[in-house]
């Protein structure tokens, strides 16, 4: 929320059309302001009604006329959503999984990405081919495969089984090969005949430089375990182990539904994906893009 | 070890400047997979090796808990299989449908977020690409209780106005269209936020040569805008169009398909198949050939819509 007297100094990009007629210009105008208001009403009332719906109670929810204004019953609700799936618990293992995911994750893809992009090897093109397969092909094609073989291997119900298949992340591969590829040869070889070895070039030198794109690919990586869903819910069984989508999910399917929970627990846990899109906005559109477009 | 690097510099400067190539070529052998290796392994393990089982088992059928090699036949089955086919109907339609509306919509946002006269940007962009960070589970709460017969929030809206109420999530046609806009309500921020990073990179020096020739608003958006935004406007079409392909998060929350497979999709098929009625052989041939479809439409999309989308 800080960034906004910032971004509303940015010099204007697109200059004001002297030649357009005044009327048609206004006219114009206010049609667009109109459909962006409309947009982001529909796209932001949901969260607001989310707020109301947590601090109410079920009753009050449905309730005709619907309630407009935050009720009292938060704390309440709090409680009552810590009974009955340890929520603090449940976003602890969020916290982790995501944390630990998100480390190795970009680690692998950036080390990968440089690979690819500052050399030539026997088997280049096959890796290459390798990730962009892997951004075309639909994870649910693996499901079932994949789930035999956390079952062989006696995985079922572990975190590495949740992390392992997702690790190797072809969006985040191809978004740093991107990024290397601008980065001069010429650097490298001269820090290799000052006797740099081959990883300390990567992490002095080279990576340094490639820092806006791997914030983006962090803040990707991040957002995407912590919200992942599918696989956390076939891999693990045990509720101690549940990360919060799962955890809320197992709500959902209950006979009488707790829905001011139900809605307090969904907000919270969706609270931190949205605090990091706003602190990084530039970053997550530039890693959006994935260097696939020249904007 | 650093009196170590220190004593091995020179000699090591020295041998490169003696044999660059050869110098090159020998730490070019194994070190790049010092870098790949680790992502290459996972990528074996855990995508090409699950793929090519899969691709196995779609051969195989289970025949008394024996695994079976059936030839085509899961694939013959698939051709008569009346649920496979409505669910490619389903998908057919909201790429007709829900996709071009989509992002019209969404080129339509991008280009208001990019005016330099409107005010509070920032907090527009911020509201429209709510949706695309939400969590699932969210989302999926939240069309409920919005969609919810009878005491719902959109059917009190309805009936409070004077129209009948509707049963949303319920009667096959209003459960299409419950999904097409749920969809949209989730997507188009998304899009319009990459647009707009596509618009942002239009100099202002072209609006300005346009101004100069005369042209209006409209002639100014659909010569010298459209054109030069037609490679993100193709990114954002290929992956718009590969995810309706693989639709599944959507309709596994709101609606499981139903009602009557009015919302199924091939891949929520294919994961009934294979974790509902264990029919592994059948959910991995339905797999493959949604992979076949995916990979032809967007070749084709690469192929006629413009070969300058991955410069």
């Amino acid at each position: 929320m800080t960034t906004l007297p910032a971004r509303a100094a940015t010099p204007p990009r697109t200059p004001a059309r002297p030649t357009a007629p005044r009327r048609v210009r206004l006219l114009g105008r206010g049609a667009a302001v109109l459909v962006l208001t409309v947009g982001a009403l529909v796209s932001a009332v949901p969260f607001y009604w989310m707020v109301v719906a947590s601090t109410r109670d079920n009753a009050e929810l449905f309730a005709s006329p619907p309630p407009f204004l935050p009720g009292g019953r938060l704390l309440h609700n709090l409680v009552a959503l810590q009974h009955s799936i340890g929520f603090g618990r449940v976003l602890l293992n969020s916290v982790g999984v995501s944390v630990v995911y998100t480390v190795l994750s970009s680690l692998i893809s950036a080390m990968c990405g440089y690979g690819l992009a500052k050399f030539r090897f026997r088997g280049r093109g096959l890796l290459l081919g390798l990730v962009l397969a892997t951004m075309m092909i639909p994870f649910q094609v693996l499901l079932v495969p994949l789930f035999q073989m956390m079952a062989s291997l006696g995985w079922v119900d572990t975190y590495q089984a949740v992390i392992l298949p997702f690790l190797a992340n072809s969006f985040g591969i191809f978004l740093m090969r991107q990024a290397f590829l601008g980065f001069p040869d010429e650097l490298i070889e001269s820090a290799r005949m000052d006797g740099a070895g081959d990883l300390r070039i990567f992490y002095r030198i080279v990576l340094p430089v490639v820092r806006p794109q791997l914030g983006a690919l962090v803040i990707f990586s991040f957002m995407t375990q912590w919200n992942a869903f599918l696989w956390p819910l076939l891999m693990l069984n045990t509720e101690d182990k549940y990360t919060a989508p799962v955890a809320l999910y197992t709500l959902i399917g209950q006979s009488h539904v707790d829905y001011a929970g139900l809605i307090l627990g969904s907000f919270l846990a969706t609270l931190p994906v949205m605090l990091l899109f706003f602190l990084f906005q530039k970053q997550f559109v530039s890693g959006l893009l994935g260097g696939a477009v020249k904007g | 070890m650093a009196q170590q690097t220190t004593a091995r510099k020179p000699a090591a400067a020295a041998r490169a400047k003696a044999a660059p190539a050869r110098a090159r070529r020998r730490t070019s052998r194994t070190t790049p997979w010092m870098f790949a290796g680790p992502a290459a392994a996972l990528f074996g393990v855990f995508f090409a090796y699950p793929l090519l089982a899969g691709l196995y088992q779609s051969f195989t059928a289970d025949r008394d808990g024996v695994t079976t090699w059936v030839g085509l036949a899961q694939y013959r089955r698939m051709m008569h299989d009346p649920v496979f086919w409505t669910s490619l109907r389903n998908i057919a339609l909201i790429l007709l449908v829900q996709v071009p509306l989509m992002i019209a919509l969404a080129l339509v946002m991008a280009y208001g977020l990019n005016q330099s006269w409107l005010r509070f940007r920032a907090t527009y962009r911020i509201a429209c690409f709510l949706p695309a960070v939400t969590m699932l589970v969210a989302y999926s709460v939240v069309f409920r209780v919005l969609l919810k017969t009878d005491d719902g929030l959109v059917d009190q809206a309805l009936t409070a106005v004077g129209l009948p109420s509707i049963d949303w999530l319920n009667s096959p046609g209003w459960a299409r269209i419950a999904l097409i806009g749920s969809i949209t309500w989730r997507w188009t921020g998304y899009n319009a936020v990459i647009l707009l990073a596509g618009l942002q990179g239009i100099g202002r020096e072209q609006y300005e040569a346009a101004a100069i020739d005369g042209a209006g608003p409209a002639t100014t958006f659909l010569r010298v805008v459209l054109p030069q935004l037609r490679p993100v406007i193709l990114f954002c079409l290929v992956t718009s169009t590969i995810g309706t392909l693989q639709l599944f998060d959507e309709n596994y929350v709101l609606t499981k398909g139903g009602p009557g497979n009015a919302t199924m999709s091939p891949v929520l098929y294919l994961y009934k198949v294979g974790f509902e009625q264990l029919d592994f052989g059948y959910a991995a041939a339905i797999a493959w050939v949604v992979v076949l479809i995916i990979g032809l439409i967007s070749y084709a999309q690469f192929r006629f819509l413009g070969k300058d989308a991955t410069r």
